[in-house]
């Protein structure tokens, strides 16, 4: 161009100058202001909307996963038990009953709780003191399975019917179908939880790009005078919402792993009390494995990709709008 | 380059604020749009533009219909002409350098490939030691000329200028006026927006194109 050779002497010491300026020069501001209130509210949005998800995801998998070892311990573990009749020798009957069960393929281990151990069983109802002597106790026989074998529980059924009377097999089915349920339940509750909290925290972004938008119409506008085209202006939103998410993702999802980790330190530290055993029997070690943190990662990563995602495709529409 | 053909303008439903606007702008020339304050200059910049639709008639920019482009044609084509707006529309948070290498930035271009040619315009224009300076601490004549340097960035087939030189002093006016006559001799098609009479005298070989009661006027 004609007019940089106006000045010959300046134009000399360009490169020179340009040198200079090399490190100093800003040259890659976002072209979307990065510092706003209203920024700084969606990364508080974007970080609690994370948080909630990373625990909902969270405690979803522990509970799965306790359910998980608890239906595994039942289903390896099944218990024959012996009715007293008038006239029977309850101890005959066990000893029978052992007999068969230690002879049936499939099963490990046999144990027939004790008549003292029975009675101990129905303490936490009766109470301690009493003499339960004359009153009708059955007899329980713990069977553990073996791992890895077939076990045909209906021929070990039908072989205690015919041998022991008043002797039958619970295989913990009716527990097994309810821990089941449950767990699916938590899952499904925890995954609707999950699609309110990212449907929720989608509307907030799509909220915040309107309003980034409104906010920088002007720079919208010298975008497109200076021939930016809609694509790299809904990229310039995009990756300035994807900060913000990823900023949010990180604290929420952050926040949900010290919080995880903290309740399972806890949980190791209480582990032997009383409470600390009620606690771990019901609900597990509050303990999430790796695979549980990389969840919450995972969580975060996908909320700040989503935000990024939300905020594209609206100012793409809205750019479409425009024209 | 430009051509218009019985162009009108209303918005809404109100009365035609361009009527029958028939003119061409033509390659290395050289014209003012004058006429009093409202009569419609910059808007015909920004029919110009493209940014906005005429009501009725044609309008031919670089030899296409806008009515038949889509978005990303008239992306290209507006990346053929330099703007250089009334309210100088520079990007507050963006340092002088940015605002002006930003016609570059856009089109995907690598900072490094451009970085001299920036810092070379912006020295011309007299802001080589102001270009780490945000919008809000210049003055008003230094906005004028990052605007204006940002407009001459990309080499321009057609400059647009609405009032360049509303905010400076005449010294920097006529410095300003050299700049665009010497875009117009390398080749640019110039179209300078202005009621500045003073102007207009200094470049009497120059087209005017004079806009009054919703009417061109053209003297050539």
């Amino acid at each position: 161009m004609s007019i940089h050779k106006l000045d010959l002497e300046q134009a000399e010491d360009d490169a020179e100058h340009a040198a200079r300026h090399r490190h100093h020069l800003k040259r890659d501001m976002p072209l979307v202001p990065a510092v706003s209130i209203a920024g700084r509210a969606l990364v508080t949005v974007i970080a609690i909307m994370t948080f909630l998800a990373s625990l909902t995801a969270g405690a979803a998998m522990l509970i799965a996963e306790t359910s998980q070892d608890w239906r595994q311990s039942i289903s390896r573990e099944m218990t024959i038990q012996v009715r007293p009749i008038v006239g029977r020798d309850l101890e005959a009957d066990t000893a029978k009953a052992v007999e068969i069960a230690q002879g049936f393929p499939g099963i490990a281990t046999v144990r027939a709780y004790t008549k003292t151990e029975s009675e101990a069983l129905l303490q936490p109802w009766l109470g301690a003191g009493l003499d339960l002597s004359e009153l009708p106790v059955p007899r329980l026989i713990v069977l553990k399975l073996a791992p890895g074998t077939e076990f045909d529980a209906a021929g070990l059924q039908r072989m205690l019917s015919e041998k022991v009377a008043g002797a039958t097999l619970d295989d913990h089915r009716l527990w097994l179908s309810r821990l089941a349920v449950m767990a699916k339940t938590v899952v499904v509750m925890a995954a609707l939880i999950f699609s309110l909290v990212l449907v929720a925290m989608m509307l907030a972004v799509s909220f915040a790009t309107r309003g980034a938008m409104a906010g920088n119409r002007e720079i919208i506008e010298v975008l497109h005078f200076v021939g930016a085209a809609d694509g790299f202006i809904s990229r310039q939103f995009q990756s300035h919402f994807l900060r913000l998410g990823f900023r949010g993702g990180a604290i929420g999802g952050g926040t949900a792993i010290v919080v995880f980790f903290v309740l399972g330190t806890l949980s190791s530290w209480w582990r032997g009390t009383p409470a600390g055993d009620q606690i771990e029997a019901m609900f597990g070690t509050f303990g999430l494995q790796f695979k549980g943190y990389f969840l919450i990662v995972l969580v975060a990563a996908g909320i700040a990709v989503t935000t990024g995602l939300v905020s594209r495709i609206i100012v793409f529409r809205h750019l479409r709008g425009l024209s | 380059m430009v051509r218009f053909e019985n162009v009108g303008l209303r918005y809404g439903t109100g009365a035609e604020i361009l009527k029958d606007i028939s003119f061409s702008i033509e390659r290395q020339t050289f014209q003012f749009l004058t006429g009093p304050s409202g009569a419609g200059k910059t808007t015909l910049l920004r029919l110009i533009l493209l940014s906005l639709k005429p009501t009725r008639g044609q309008i031919k920019l670089f030899g296409n219909d806008a009515a038949q482009l889509d978005k990303d044609t008239i992306t290209g084509l507006r990346r053929r002409i330099g703007v250089v707006f009334q309210d100088f529309r520079l990007l507050d948070h963006l340092t002088t350098y940015e605002n002006v290498a930003l016609p570059l930035r856009v089109q995907g271009r690598e900072e490094a490939t451009y970085r001299a040619e920036v810092i070379e315009l912006l020295r011309w224009v007299g802001l080589g030691d102001r270009m780490h300076i945000l919008p809000a601490v210049l003055s008003g004549g230094e906005k004028q000329r990052a605007a204006i340097a940002r407009a001459l960035i990309v080499r321009p087939e057609l400059l647009l200028a609405d009032e360049p030189t509303g905010n400076v002093d005449p010294t920097l006016a006529r410095r300003l006026l050299r700049l665009f006559t010497e875009l117009h001799k390398s080749g640019t098609s110039v179209v300078i927006a202005t009621h500045d009479l003073t102007l207009m005298d200094q470049f009497e070989g120059a087209r005017r194109l004079v806009l009054g009661d919703s009417r061109l006027h053209i003297y050539d």
